[in-house]
């Protein structure tokens, strides 16, 4: 099991690099493959929206908000963990945000604090109570996530936009991406453009990838998930790690609904619903497993990828119901969780005849 | 390690032949099919998002604009289903506008927050028509036209129809005592047909007794008139702001050992009621369980095709634009109403409307 986060050494030629390659290289490069594959399969059969870049760039700004909740979703499966609260999270994030600014006529940085205070909340006492105290991570962040939504209804229960002007502004930022835009029907060149929220997202994934690989912490995630027994042998203080991967979560689940709310601009009981399990269907579609100590960030980030990119192709392809969406990520998902069986079958047999 | 280096392979291999298989179909889809590919490029491409599948009302609207935007009809219509929520439908417009469609029809689930979308439309050419519900948008040229209901009228129309029958009959304006099963709180239907009732019970002196909220579901309907039966013993009519709500007061009106129907002085209840869209309101209509309906038309199809195609005529046209709607009964003693000047005929159904 210790192989599981031994990273890829360059070797000489292909058959070096192969040798070489673990579990979350080998998940992640299947991830990688299957969105460029599907992408490119998108633009030759259905071309014209997928032609286009823009289309690319509108599937980072609705999905943002996931890509940040789905990496915190990952960091605590890698330490064999789960958090279901993160839809509830974000969706009492943006109502008290939307209460805050249009009715207490607050300003954006506070909203911003508020925001990140609520995940902070929410990861310490479900970390607390499941690293600590050892409960069924799933039971805590269940009650999580009914506690999050119920308590979004008690802060406000009609839906509502906000009209705060210092936010719409806000909201309405869009960073331009230079040579990326496009002639549309009136023949007039739009800029291609993405969402501050976006920005965000790239950020979290950088700064969570460079800390899974490179830090003593992030190693330590992948030990505690991989085999805590031996985690607690080599000296990581199990305890605190996964305490920690929850709190990042919960954080992470903050600032994801601060940017979810920067997208949709309202507040709303049924805002982000099955956000949760869409951020685990990411989780693991990028290689990520349930059983922990196996995943990668950049996996997760082309999970949402692909996820948002079925429903694209689902939709326009004329398949007009939204089940369709579902069981064509409920395929995936299969075709995920056999490879994943299959390579750590194979492992595991590999193992126990070395060790005859 | 040498399963490793075959898997990988292996996925790889099957990635590429899953590739190639696509690309050979499409070959031999792009040969056989050119004729249909040439006509498909003449086809007007209409993207509809659709708020969701709650009642049904809303699925008779989704298939009434599914059968006017056949591709027999010219046209190819992309159908998205919002699921209650207004950032799905954002995501849809935006992707109908990367497709470069040419119309947009919209049913909003919310009527506010539509600005920046409707905008981005505006700016890429795209005519948006707006269907059912409103939206609340600073610069009304963001969208080229609605179509819908006027809910107000609708209620107006059920309670002036209360009105004639009444005077009709001679029956005292005292002794009407009514209730009002409402529909989905702040839902634009519950305060249109709240607001013709009320408007009208002032006017008239009617005796409204109450006013409670059914949700618009069968069940709610049967459990609210229950209580209202109990609490009040003089109740003579039922205002129900849709059918399944009706379908649930008359169950418990006829649990409770009354009688539903038009004899309001021989101890029956009369109860009035929206929508009439399916077979089963009609049953009951000419059962005279229900006394009359006033109509609600989820056919927007043939609405929204006609817009379209004035506007490839180069036509302009008219902003706002209400659906026709009727009122319904089996019972001739009220042959037409007058609204602010507008005479509105009942259409009297009889047992031949049935088949």
């Amino acid at each position: 099991m210790a192989s599981s986060n031994k990273t890829s050494k360059t070797g000489g030629g292909l058959g070096g690099k192969m040798k070489n390659i673990t579990d979350t290289n080998l998940l992640l490069t299947i991830t990688i493959v299957v969105f460029f594959a599907m992408y490119i399969g998108a633009m030759v059969f259905q071309g014209k929206g997928f032609l286009k870049p823009q289309t690319f760039f509108n599937i980072l700004n609705a999905q943002a908000a996931l890509i940040i909740t789905a990496c915190g979703m990952s960091l605590v499966m890698i330490t064999g963990s789960i958090d279901i609260s993160v839809g509830g999270v974000v969706a009492l994030v943006s109502m008290c945000c939307a209460v805050y600014l249009d009715f207490h006529n607050g300003n954006v940085f506070m909203a911003v604090l508020i925001s990140l205070l609520i995940g902070l909340a929410f990861g310490v006492v479900q970390g607390f109570l499941v690293a600590y105290l050892d409960i069924q991570p799933f039971i805590v962040s269940l009650a999580g996530m009914f506690f999050a939504r119920g308590m979004t209804t008690i802060v406000n229960t009609n839906p509502f936009n906000v009209q705060n002007e210092a936010f719409v502004a806000l909201k309405e930022t869009r960073v331009i991406v230079p040579g990326f835009g496009s002639v549309n029907k009136l023949g007039k060149y739009v800029n291609a453009y993405v969402e501050i929220g976006v920005i965000i997202a790239i950020l979290v994934v950088i700064l969570l990838f460079f800390v899974l690989r490179w830090t003593k912490l992030g190693r330590g995630f992948y030990a505690v998930g991989g085999n805590s027994q031996s985690a607690l042998m080599l000296g990581i203080n199990v305890k605190k790690t996964k305490f920690l991967a929850h709190l990042i979560c919960g954080l992470l689940a903050g600032v994801g609904g601060f940017v979810y709310f920067m997208h949709v601009g309202s507040g709303s009981a049924s805002h982000a619903s099955g956000m949760e399990m869409n951020a685990i269907a990411s989780s693991i579609i990028g290689g990520t497993m349930l059983t922990g100590g196996v995943g990668n960030i950049i996996g997760t980030f082309f999970g949402v990828l692909s996820l948002s990119t079925i429903q694209n192709i689902v939709s326009s392809a004329g398949l007009d119901d939204a089940w369709w969406t579902g069981i064509t990520i409920a395929a995936m998902l299969c075709l995920f969780l056999v490879i994943q069986s299959v390579v750590m079958a194979r492992k595991k047999r590999a193992l126990s005849t070395k060790a005859e | 390690m040498y399963w490793k280096k075959a898997l990988a392979a292996a996925v790889f291999f099957m990635l590429g032949m899953l590739q190639m298989g696509c690309g050979s179909s499409l070959d031999h889809k792009s040969e056989s099919l050119g004729r249909e590919e040439e006509e498909a490029e003449h086809r007007i491409v209409v993207g509809f998002s659709q708020l969701g599948a709650e009642s049904d009302w809303r699925s008779e609207n989704t298939e009434s604009m599914k059968s006017s935007f056949t591709e027999e009809n010219g046209y190819t219509l992309i159908f998205e289903d919002g699921q209650q929520k207004q950032a799905n439908q954002i995501r849809a417009i935006r992707m109908f506008i990367q497709q470069e469609v040419d119309y947009i029809v919209l049913a909003p689930v919310t009527e506010t927050g539509w600005d920046t979308v409707l905008q981005e439309a505006k700016d890429a050419g795209i005519p948006v028509i707006i269907v059912d519900r409103k939206v609340d948008v600073s610069d009304d040229s963001l969208f080229t036209c609605w179509v819908g209901s006027d809910f107000e009228l609708e209620g107006k129309k059920a309670a002036e129809w209360l009105n004639q029958y009444a005077l009709a009959k001679g029956l005292a304006s005292g002794d009407i005592h009514v209730v009002n099963i409402q529909g989905t709180k702040g839902s634009s239907a519950q305060i249109g047909r709240t607001k013709g009732l009320a408007d009208a019970a002032a006017a008239n002196g009617w005796d409204l007794m109450a006013e409670v909220i059914g949700d618009f579901t069968r069940a709610k309907g049967k459990e609210v008139m229950e209580s209202l039966l109990k609490q009040y013993d003089n109740i003579n009519v039922v205002y129900c702001e849709n059918d399944n709500e009706a379908f649930g007061a008359i169950e418990a009106i006829e649990a409770a050992g009354r009688k539903a129907g038009p004899d309001i002085a021989g101890g029956e209840i009369m109860v009035i009621s929206f929508d009439g869209v399916n077979e089963e309101a009609i049953r009951y209509i000419l059962e005279g369980k229900i006394i009359c309906i006033a109509e609600c038309n989820p056919l927007h199809g043939p609405r929204v095709q006609a817009i379209i195609e004035l506007l490839e005529e180069g036509g302009k046209p008219e902003k706002w634009q209400y659906v026709d709607e009727e009122i319904y009964s089996a019972n001739e003693t009220v042959k037409s109403l007058m609204i602010d000047g507008m005479e509105y005929k009942v259409t009297i159904l009889t047992q031949k409307d049935r088949e």
